[in-house]
């Protein structure tokens, strides 16, 4: 058979048939992927939230809810709160890269998954792992921003910098902190949320504990009793 | 050796896509940072090579000479995005790695070269051939490419630890390392090709 002629009608009708067949095929296949997808990228994200929450029995993940700009999965142990996990985002050297960062009921550390990132293979891309390594200062794990001072060394931190990868380092860090602050301000409303909730008497008491995390040790008088109501 | 049997081993040394050809350097280069990337790449390039060069043989004469270019671009368009799709549902993992280079084989000049060169003047037996063999050396190259520098780099084989990473050479993970290395590569394929052919 001989080539077609390149003339107007044969030229329009082939790239015509061929761009149609293209679209076709694609479509179909797009609709037949796209739930697969979906589902890998919710397990991905389901993966990445159970592995950086206590590993206690019977964990129940609560929906997410938006925080200051970020993700918080709260975490339930038989109905009592165990912990939460937050995704937050920063830039690093080499663009945005993506944290999960879970915190236990007390807001220290359980663990951490870098979900996305773009930092130098072999310097910047050690934070998938450094933070985690039990050597010298470096590792997060079971500390709390709250009372350890989240910036590396060179800064007058308390927490050993990537060897060569300060700037991701750095970047890592403020994300930490940035989900940190995320879960304490979710804890301080999730507080207020529930005794708004639930009977006089407990609001009493709950304010009491506030009032008294809030004052920093001070005792819990009846003049604190008087004030939190105002707070919630 | 007959035809087929020439086509198909053709890719592999004489017209290496990337020792012989120097064609598609940019996936070359750029994913090559380690074994199993270097191969992932190579396959999904195999893959597209393949079906494109099958069904650009078969459309070879439905095609008029002045549409031809831009009818093919379809063609090959089509399947990466198919090849995009199917890692992303599957292999969610490779994906992560290569998502960005996906994308860049419709503009590898191999896929395109190969439908211009050889399917658009031989029928559908010889084009697929052609494109395996093509497809296999470029698999080959991106594989030996990021083995060796894995293993100088961080001290891996396929993920493997072979020595302690501090002892790895950095450059050869980082961009400096992967033009490096191809350059011996390319230098030692050559010199072997010479002596074949003398």
């Amino acid at each position: 058979m001989k080539r077609l002629e390149s003339n107007l009608k044969n030229m329009s009708l082939s790239l015509t048939i061929v761009a149609l067949a293209a679209a076709a095929l694609l479509g179909g296949l797009y609709v037949l992927t796209e739930e697969p997808i979906a589902r890998q990228k919710a397990e991905k994200q389901q993966k990445a939230i159970t592995s950086v929450l206590p590993a206690t029995e019977g964990i129940e993940i609560a929906e997410p809810e938006m925080v200051d700009g970020m993700t918080l999965y709260k975490a339930y142990a038989g109905g009592e709160f165990a912990g939460a996990a937050v995704q937050a985002e920063e830039n690093g050297f080499g663009g945005k890269f993506k944290v999960m960062v879970g915190f236990d009921k007390d807001g220290n550390i359980v663990n951490y998954e870098v979900l996305e990132h773009q930092e130098t293979p072999g310097l910047g891309d050690h934070m998938v792992s450094w933070f985690k390594t039990d050597k010298g200062n470096q590792s997060v794990i079971g500390r709390s921003p709250a009372t350890a001072n989240f910036t590396v060394g060179k800064d007058g931190g308390d927490v050993d910098a990537i060897t060569a990868a300060t700037i991701s380092s750095r970047a890592f860090l403020k994300a930490v902190c940035h989900a940190y602050e995320a879960y304490a301000d979710q804890q301080a409303d999730a507080e207020s949320g529930a005794t708004a909730l639930s009977e006089a008497a407990e609001i009493a008491e709950t304010a009491d504990i506030t009032a008294g995390e809030d004052a920093a040790g001070n005792e819990t008088s009846s003049e604190s009793n008087n004030e939190t109501p105002v707070q919630s | 050796m007959n035809k087929p049997m020439k086509t198909l081993t053709n890719g592999l040394l004489r017209e290496n896509p990337t020792f012989g050809l120097v064609l598609g350097m940019c996936p070359t280069l750029a994913t090559t940072t380690s074994a199993i990337n270097g191969m992932s790449m190579g396959l999904a390039t195999l893959f597209v090579l393949v079906c494109s060069n099958v069904v650009i043989s078969l459309l070879r004469n439905l095609i008029p000479d002045k549409v031809h270019i831009p009818a093919y671009i379809v063609v090959i368009a089509s399947f990466v995005t198919m090849v995009q799709l199917l890692m992303q549902a599957y292999v969610p993992a490779i994906y992560e790695t290569l998502g960005l280079f996906i994308p860049l084989i419709v503009v590898n000049c191999i896929v395109l070269g190969r439908a211009e060169a050889f399917a658009a003047k031989n029928n559908v037996g010889l084009s697929a051939l052609d494109g395996l063999g093509m497809g296999l050396g470029f698999t080959l190259s991106l594989t030996v490419l990021g083995a060796i520098r894995e293993l100088l780099g961080s001290g891996m084989c396929f993920g493997m630890p072979v020595f302690p990473e501090q002892y790895g050479m950095l450059i050869f993970v980082l961009a400096p390392g992967a033009f490096i290395a191809l350059a011996y590569l390319m230098a030692g394929v050559n010199k072997l090709r010479k002596r074949m052919d003398a």
